[in-house]
């Protein structure tokens, strides 16, 4: 089977995973373009890292079909490994080993060698910013550091699609700004970059984003549409004077849907901004609590997430 | 198998080990120490057994009787009795395990023709060491009562009348039956059994254990080439042990090597391999360390001990223990060592050996990797 030049670089058709009676992954069906920033949102158990497993053919599917660069993860893993490049949760380079030794041996298990290796082997080194620390075992180094020679180590023979299952966990924030910044560099160069967190500002730097939940892709779109999907103009921020008086204060009153803590205030969902502004302050009036800012807000990618959290955990009540 | 993937690998596997100096050094002192402690201290010689000996006869004769006593080697002479009491108290102490008591009549009873007993008290808490002790008394006794009337007969008619049959022994092979000379050579057997397993033990249940597996198994990288790679590392810290071993064997203990080196070396390295690819099955087949070493050791190390015939003859055993020996491998291989080092057995007489070796070590390492591809779906 040649790979398709010109198909969608994943593929994922009614895909399942059952784990005994779990079921991991529910029939998902998602397509990733070529050269797209592509997220997978969602919390812990979600099916995002099963999702990716199987993937990267490190699990079989129970049912349905997924392609990666065209070929079919179950009946050609060989082929799907050639072409992807995969960093795990886990850092999983080998701590024994110097920065130098790491990319040696993944340049041989990859079949990159020569002029390339050494080629690829300075471009790794630069990219991670360890060129003063080749020879340095990897166990010594900082975590962001660990985790860009493990991107590195991953792209080192090029793979055009690259499998990141939460790539910035346990790294600090300047580090996950910079390493946004190397993703960035790659989906411009072609990669394909399939990514998963539960950072919600991540989740923004992506082109297009699959909330999961329930190993169910529960929205699917870019962030702006995901965000439109909510509906503009709903959503105020409020600042008062007792923050959990003022949610029990708000809870169940005329066009107000939800409340939610957000940060230091609360997220009022209304249907009608107006009209429940006015609702909003005389029921706190009322309740004798002090309004310190009440405005309209464009909704977050949080927002987002909990409110079609929220739904979907209604409609499996249901 | 792609041979470039199988070499990274294999690299991969040697900076481990010389980046862990424990492991280095524990693969190398282990053996050194078991084959010291084995090689010095584990002798199944018997000799200078402490004796004591009690003459009621007080004659020349009873006395030359105890004198050859003190002659052998085999015994050591530790006390004249006086009686029966001290008999017990040294037998008690252990300061003797064997008494020799001649009686009154010992010396006229010989001379005279007629039946010549001496009483031998044995300590029989230590079976297999009294059983020894009693047959080279015996020995000695009887040696000493024929030789006597013989002499007597001489004198009275000039002439020697030999008794018709004697049984003269020889011993083939390890002529001075120095159990080291055999202990040793299977003991190499069993070491080589036994640190090729704990080695390789660990190897694929460290990588589950840090995540680098599923790192691995997301490269284009094979069980096979993994499991190939990994064995050949080990392989060469095999063969290095295998060489101390060896040189220890000839060079310390001045075991004699009078087969074949070369066939010698051919079916360590099978013998190796296949020690090695269970190593790697019993990891492959746990995700944790522990669990790895642990079922390594049992597997390894209580079947080459007990099992292999090293020091305890697989003959002797029942029939079901005789029938779950078959399967241990080391078994095998110690026949071989043995037969090679103390007879010098070719290859005519041990290529079935070499072939159930062979077809052990393919038979692990096909499941050693059939066992990674499970992982991996």
């Amino acid at each position: 089977m040649l790979p398709e030049t010109s198909g969608p670089a994943v593929k994922i058709d009614n895909l399942s995973k059952r784990f005994g009676d779990f079921v991991a992954v529910d029939r998902v069906s998602i397509e990733v373009h070529r050269g797209e920033i592509f997220g997978f949102l969602g919390p812990n158990g979600a099916g995002k890292s099963t999702t990716i497993r199987i993937l990267c053919g490190l699990l079989a599917p129970s049912s349905g079909r997924a392609t990666v660069g065209g070929y079919d993860v179950a009946t050609h893993p060989e082929e799907v490994r050639q072409n992807i490049g995969y960093m795990s949760q886990k850092f999983s380079l080998y701590d024994d080993l110097s920065v130098e030794e790491n990319i040696n041996f993944f340049g041989g298990v990859y079949g990159v060698m020569g002029e390339r290796l050494a080629a690829r082997r300075d471009y790794v080194l630069k990219m991670a910013g360890l060129e003063d620390r080749r020879t340095s075992m990897t166990h010594l180094l900082s975590g962001g550091w660990k985790q860009r020679l493990a991107l590195g180590c991953a792209i080192l023979h090029e793979p055009p699609i690259l499998f990141l299952d939460e790539p910035t966990s346990g790294v600090d924030p300047i580090a996950r700004v910079s390493f946004w910044d190397l993703i960035y560099q790659l989906s411009a160069a072609g990669h394909t970059v399939f990514v998963t967190t539960h950072y919600m500002d991540e989740a923004e730097y992506c082109h297009r984003l699959a909330l999961m939940g329930g190993g169910r892709v529960i929205a699917l779109g870019s962030p702006a549409e995901l965000k439109e999907s909510l509906g503009t103009g709903h959503l105020l921020n409020l600042e008062s004077s007792d923050l959990l008086g003022s949610m029990q204060a708000l809870r169940g009153r005329p066009g107000i849907e939800d409340v939610a803590v957000f940060g230091g205030g609360l997220h009022v969902k209304v249907d009608e901004e107006s009209a429940a502004e006015s609702e909003i302050r005389s029921s706190l009036n009322a309740a004798g609590i002090q309004i310190h800012k009440l405005e309209p807000i464009a909704p977050s990618m949080e927002d987002v997430f909990v409110t079609l959290m929220e739904f979907q955990d209604q409609k499996a009540a249901s | 198998m792609n041979l470039r993937r199988t070499f990274a690998m294999a690299r991969k596997e040697i900076l481990h080990i010389i980046r862990d100096p424990r492991s280095l050094i524990a693969a190398f002192s282990q053996p050194l120490l078991m084959l010291l402690i084995f090689g010095y201290a584990l002798s199944l010689d018997v000799d200078r057994i402490p004796t004591i000996v009690y003459d009621l006869d007080q004659t020349p004769l009873s006395d030359a009787l105890i004198k050859s006593f003190r002659g052998s080697r085999y015994f050591n002479v530790v006390e004249e009795a006086k009686g029966y009491h001290p008999i017990d108290n040294a037998i008690d102490t252990r300061r003797a395990l064997l008494a020799v008591v001649v009686p009154t009549d010992y010396s006229r009873n010989l001379l005279e023709g007629r039946e010549a007993a001496v009483q031998l008290l044995v300590d029989g808490s230590d079976s297999n060491t009294a059983a020894i002790a009693q047959g080279y008394a015996e020995g000695l006794i009887l040696t000493f009562a024929q030789q006597t009337r013989e002499n007597a007969q001489s004198m009275r008619t000039g002439s020697v009348i030999h008794i018709p049959v004697e049984a003269r022994v020889r011993v083939w092979y390890n002529t001075d039956l120095v159990s080291r000379d055999f202990i040793v050579p299977g003991l190499i057997g069993v070491i080589i059994m036994i640190i090729a397993s704990l080695l390789t033990s660990l190897t694929v249940a460290r990588e589950w254990e840090n995540g680098t597996m599923e790192q691995l198994l997301s490269t284009p990288v094979r069980p096979v080439e993994i499991a190939m790679g990994k064995l050949a590392a080990y392989f060469l810290l095999g063969l290095a042990d295998m060489g101390v071993a060896l040189a220890v064997a000839i060079f310390v203990f001045h075991v004699p090597l009078k087969g074949s080196p070369a066939l010698l070396l051919v079916s360590s390295c099978i013998f190796i391999f296949g020690a090695l690819g269970w190593g790697i099955f019993i990891s492959a087949s746990q995700r944790n360390q522990l669990a790895a070493y642990q079922l390594g050791t049992l597997t390894s190390f209580l079947p080459a001990f007990l099992l292999s015939g090293f020091i305890y003859s697989i003959d002797n055993m029942p029939a079901v223990i005789r029938a779950i020996a078959l399967f241990v491998p080391a078994r095998y291989f110690i026949e071989i060592i043995k037969g090679v080092f103390l007879k010098g057995t070719g290859l005519r007489i041990l290529w079935f050996n070499l072939v159930l070796l062979t077809a052990y070590a393919a038979l692990v390492f096909y499941w050693a990797t059939s066992k990674l591809k499970k992982k991996v779906a």
